[in-house]
């Protein structure tokens, strides 16, 4: 590892920054989106941060975080090998599904958050709650993996 | 893997912890310049408590993992000039961080106080702390010298 680390060409800190960056926001926007649909105890204030937090927080932190990845994988394996280390995979898997779920939190919570006008949309933001703490402890698998890269 | 890659692991699952405790400081810290109401102020305030947690176990984990990372590997010293500008910028970070939690923290009493005093509606003295141009400071400060420590770790001047 820290033979891999010490010849890491300096053309990949870039892309890498990137990555780690929008991977820091993302991990961030999650966590404050957690923390605040669980305490909301049903406030309408507190629900309408959770879900903005993941709709203007942790979607262009998901995006900034996955063209960091592709400009990285095309740097560190330009050839698009057939087989890859595992944890590229695990990156792929997490980063993949995470999208469609993160996705669906934010459709869901978006439509809970209208519909907190009239008094409803806590179950909806309920679901968004829980797919934020599915993401959240992905996301730090993926953090695992990226770090330790298990072969 | 080796005990030394699981470090590694630490070190970075801790760097994600104390990285992303400070984005959600900063949503706390916009919605918070938003409200003078003492209920949204003292729920703003519990969902900090996770944060909290967050950048505990990441400043901690950050330099206990990182020290051992540069004792344990052959390839870094503790004294590599990239090595001692991180932990220079984790005390500077560390610091104003916590400058800045006491000053949010002000912010948090004062509406607990107030809901305990029945008080619900808006407070001009609530909002001049929740707007605390000294924790923003603090924490625009905390946030430069931890973006600072990821550009070092990446790029590893000197190394």
């Amino acid at each position: 590892m820290s033979t891999l680390a010490a010849i890491r060409p300096d053309s990949w800190n870039f892309p890498l920054f990137l990555h780690v960056l929008g991977a820091v926001v993302l991990v961030g926007a999650l966590l404050t989106s957690s923390a605040a649909l669980a305490r909301a105890d049903g406030r309408a204030g507190m629900l309408r941060l959770g879900y903005w937090s993941l709709l203007a927080v942790g979607l262009p932190g998901y995006v900034v975080m996955r063209i960091g990845a592709e400009w990285l994988y095309t740097k560190e394996f330009p050839d698009n090998p057939d087989s890859e280390p595992a944890w590229v995979g695990i990156g792929y898997i997490t980063a993949d599904a995470g999208a469609l779920l993160l996705l669906i939190a934010l459709i869901v919570g978006g439509v809970g958050v209208r519909k907190l006008r009239g008094g409803g949309g806590t179950g909806l933001l309920r679901v968004s709650l829980g797919i934020s703490v599915l993401l959240l402890a992905a996301a730090l698998v993926a953090v695992w993996a990226m770090s330790a890269k298990p072969d | 893997m080796s005990l030394d890659d699981w470090i590694l692991a630490l070190h970075v699952l801790s760097a994600f912890a104390l990285a992303g405790a400070i984005v959600l400081f900063w949503i706390l810290v916009v919605a918070l310049r938003r409200t003078d109401l003492p209920e949204e102020t003292a729920g703003i305030n519990r969902i900090a408590q996770a944060g909290t947690v967050a950048i505990a176990a990441g400043t901690l984990g950050t330099l206990v993992f990182g020290v051992w990372l540069a004792i344990s590997l052959d390839a870094y010293q503790l004294w590599d000039f990239w090595v001692i500008a991180a932990l220079v910028l984790w005390a500077i970070a560390t610091e104003t961080g916590r400058r800045a939690g006491v000053e949010y923290q002000r912010a948090g009493d004062r509406a607990r106080e107030l809901q305990a005093a029945g008080s619900t509606g808006p407070s001009a003295e609530l909002a001049a702390l929740n707007q605390s141009s000294t924790g923003l400071l603090m924490h625009t400060v905390s946030t430069v010298a931890v973006a600072l420590i990821l550009i070092d770790m990446i790029w590893k001047p000197g190394a």
